[in-house]
């Protein structure tokens, strides 16, 4: 099939498939898996070609490694360093040990129980994370429990596939061991393949602190979106090639290369950058699942197959219970956690393909155990329906009344932080809020950081950055973009798309006031209102009025410019006046002018004059 | 069907322990409404005209505050300075307050004994406010004793705060219903003890 064509047809079963899926509360993973089952062995519009696609799309996985990276800083990798070794630890051992005791029984060799048992115990990153991230259950304790594991087992792949070519029991049908993953490093003694790598993985953490940032900063001099995008390709590429030729995990090294720049300004928007790219692959990733499934197989032998699946999630299910319980993981939570990574993972795949070859495995028990593998994968959405169908109502009240206990500050985006920006944001930090700082100004970044601002780099107007800095979860956006355009644009997508959210916004001059109002503001300050008011009050004091004076009239002044400002909005059209609006302008002024000057005692509606006058010296008084 | 206005001052609500548990209890019954004013007036700037509304339409004026110097937190001084307004509340034309009744619902440091003739501030409570009863006469207003909750700093911990929340909701409620003898009421010293003698019974009201 001619490249095209066959994006046409991934293309068309993506767009068909998915939003149905989600419409009827499958989420997007099933809808991937089924539409890939439609396209292959239902209609048979794709064939043998999905296993060269799927090897393709694996490298979402490593994007999507890259991605979680940048989300991680390294404190938060130590502050989780407890679940990650102990709750991923132990679930990858007792798993193993299980299914090396059934495979055992089964009457595999040792060497292939054991390897069985190593591979099996992965579960799918990919499909996990997705809907963690989908449902929002991601910043949950069972999302980070689940997450702790699923990190642990991307990082035990590496030594498992040092640790497969010892299991051999069969002659290495093509001596794969050496081409697919040991990389050009095959022919090196030991000790200096040891150096070579801990020279790379060194390389790639002082780079990307010292090297990338400047060639960012460089990059996004020249603002180029585009340039920037393939900056960010390159690195993953790259990164995965470098850890290929060494015979390391991509996604491993992708990975690191995401905590190192975690910190680094430019996070969110090599986040956005790389996150759509991420998604599609990882959507044609589970569609070749989908297309890859063995239908003849299945059919001949269903019993088996299914047999299997359903032993190998009880199996799983069991010890991720039993280790979630040990943990700390209670009802609902507990159960999250154990039906989410029940499944066998994509890495199976690639690792069945390597024991095959390297004679770990015999060629037709891989060839079911490959299919067992996606059967559990295809019934993890089926997991979390069943979870959130069935298991979180009965548990329901009790989770809710937990969430509430969570007191968490809410947070702040400040988009532009020039100095109206940094003032705003000193102010919130200063106050124990967190906030998160965009401007597209690499160079007023790198300036802010060196003050310890947190700041990142990226265009606020973009929904992509935005959403990778939180606008989902963030309770007030503060917007002082200084374009114009881009301002409006922001404020209104943020309006739209994002209801929760408190818009504060700065106005130029009146005419913005208006736009921004009608773009969705909910609060707009002029920038140089309050700070003109200020000069003009000093300036009537120096010219002779009592302090306090000066003060009431300052505030009549700021109210009636205030009242004038929402008065003239109706009279205000696009692109501002019509006669209209000058006339109802002229109007007001004449008014301020008479509230002004107006010195006349017993004048009740004069608002400069109102307060703290004597009662009428004929009064009756008291 | 009275509507009674809960003028509530307190500046740092962050740690009151009394007056917010009042005020929240205060907003849930029909028939009141709670005007938080430092949340509103944080600058002072008074919206005159609106809180002159504010009076006409209701019929009861509850001052709730915590007790400084004697007297009310600063901005009830300022709203009062500003609000009550010659011709508005007193004066020549100044009746739009006639009838309506005021009191004080406060918060004290001192223990009840404190505030007594042979206590250490030599004056019952109800006339240490003196200036608040001769405003609301000076304004046509029928002035009702404090309700007071003494030792305010550790009612929560001797157990006196939830008994005082409920008096303070059966004391709105009876304000809202007619059910106060206001006449019987007005002699008293304070409407923080025995405030069930002061109650009318349903039948007699009409």
């Amino acid at each position: 099939m001619e490249l095209l064509q066959g994006a046409f047809v991934y293309l068309v079963a993506m767009v068909v498939a998915v939003p149905l899926a989600k419409r009827l509360g499958l989420g997007s993973v099933l809808g991937y898996l089924l539409a890939g089952i439609v396209i292959g062995p239902a209609l048979g519009i794709v064939g043998a070609e999905t296993e060269d696609v799927k090897h393709f799309a694996e490298f979402g996985v490593v994007m999507m490694l890259f991605l979680i990276g940048l989300e991680l800083q390294p404190s938060m990798l130590w502050r989780m360093r407890l679940r990650l070794l102990g709750l991923g630890g132990l679930q990858v051992a007792a798993t193993t040990t299980a299914i090396l005791g059934i495979a055992l029984a089964m009457g595999l060799p040792w060497q292939s129980a054991l390897a069985m048992g190593l591979i099996l115990a992965l579960s799918s990153t990919a499909i996990v994370l997705q809907t963690l991230e989908e449902k929002g259950w991601m910043k949950t304790t069972p999302g980070q429990s689940a997450f702790s594991v699923l990190l642990f087992q991307d990082i035990a792949v590496i030594p498992m596939i040092a640790l497969l070519p010892l299991l051999a029991v069969h002659q290495a049908s093509h001596g794969a061991t050496d081409t697919h993953h040991g990389g050009g490093l095959g022919h090196l003694p030991g000790w200096l393949q040891g150096l070579v790598i801990l020279g790379v993985i060194a390389a790639i953490i002082l780079a990307g602190r010292y090297l990338m940032r400047p060639v960012f900063r460089f990059i996004a001099a020249a603002r180029l979106r585009e340039i920037f995008s393939a900056a960010a390709l390159l690195l993953v590429v790259g990164i995965a090639l470098a850890m290929d030729q060494i015979g390391l995990s991509p996604a491993l090294g992708t990975f690191l290369a995401g905590v190192v720049l975690s910190g680094s300004e430019f996070r969110h928007e090599l986040e956005s950058d790389i996150a759509p790219f991420k998604g599609l692959l990882l959507g044609v990733f589970f569609i070749s699942v989908g297309a890859g499934i063995d239908f003849d197989l299945l059919f001949g032998r269903p019993g088996t197959i299914f047999g299997l699946a359903a032993g190998l999630m009880a199996v799983k299910l069991i010890v991720l219970l039993i280790l979630g319980r040990i943990f700390g993981l209670r009802r609902a939570n507990l159960w999250l956690f154990g039906l989410g990574l029940a499944q066998a993972g994509e890495f199976a795949f690639v690792l069945f393909g390597f024991a095959d070859g390297a004679g770990v495995l015999a060629g037709d028990v891989v060839r079911i155990a490959t299919l067992v593998v996606a059967i559990t994968m295809l019934l993890t959405p089926l997991g979390f329906i069943c979870y959130e169908k069935l298991i979180a109502p009965r548990f329901g009240r009790r989770d809710e009344r937990q969430a509430d206990e969570i007191d968490e500050p809410g947070t702040a985006i400040i988009a532009g932080v020039g100095r109206f920006g940094q003032v705003v944001n000193r102010m919130l930090t200063a106050n124990g809020h967190t906030t998160v700082v965009l401007d597209y100004d690499a160079d007023m970044i790198e300036l802010v950081r060196r003050f310890g601002v947190r700041s990142y780099f990226g265009d606020a107007t973009r929904p992509d950055l935005l959403h990778a800095a939180g606008a989902e979860d963030a309770t007030v956006l503060v917007a002082a973009l200084d374009d114009r355009e881009k301002q409006n644009q922001l404020v209104e997508h943020m309006a739209t798309h994002h209801l929760h959210c408190r818009i504060i916004a700065r106005a130029l001059d009146r005419h913005h006031v208006y736009e921004l109002l009608d773009a969705g503001a909910h609060h707009v300050e002029r920038e140089l209102f309050e700070s003109s008011l200020s000069a003009g009050r000093q300036a009537l004091v120096e010219l002779g009025a009592h302090p306090f004076k000066a003060e009431r009239q300052t505030r009549a002044f700021r109210t009636h410019d205030r009242q004038t400002l929402s008065a003239l909005h109706e009279n205000w059209k696009d692109g501002g006046m019509d006669t209209s609006y000058i006339a109802a302008a002229r109007g007001r002024t004449d008014e301020l002018d008479q509230i002004m000057v107006t010195d006349r005692a017993a004048e009740r509606h004069d608002s400069s004059e109102r307060g703290w006058i004597p009662p009428p010296k004929s009064g009756t008084g008291s | 069907m009275h509507k009674v206005l809960v003028l509530f001052a307190h500046p740092r609500t962050d740690r009151s322990e009394v007056n917010i548990v009042l005020a929240e209890a205060a907003r849930e019954l029909e028939g009141v409404t709670v005007v938080d004013l430092y949340a509103e007036y944080p600058t002072f700037e008074i919206d005159v005209d609106r809180e002159q509304q504010r009076l006409l339409d209701h019929d009861v004026i509850v001052f709730q505050h915590p007790v400084y110097w004697y007297s009310c937190p600063a901005l009830l001084k300022e709203w009062q300075d500003l609000v009550l307004e010659h011709g508005f509340a007193y004066g020549e034309g100044g009746t739009a307050l006639e009838g309506k009744t005021l009191l004080n619902a406060v918060s004290a440091g001192a223990r009840r004994e404190v505030y007594s003739r042979d206590g250490g501030y030599a004056n019952e409570l109800k006339e240490l406010f003196a200036p608040f009863e001769q405003t609301a006469k000076l304004c046509h207003m029928r002035y009702l004793p404090p309700f007071a909750l003494y030792a305010a700093g550790h009612a929560a911990d001797e157990d006196r705060l939830t008994n005082h929340v409920r008096a303070y909701r059966v004391l709105l409620d009876a304000l809202i219903n007619g059910r106060l003898d206001l006449d019987r009421a007005e002699l008293k010293i304070s409407l923080d003890d025995h405030l069930d003698e002061l109650m009318t019974i349903p039948t007699e009201v009409k």
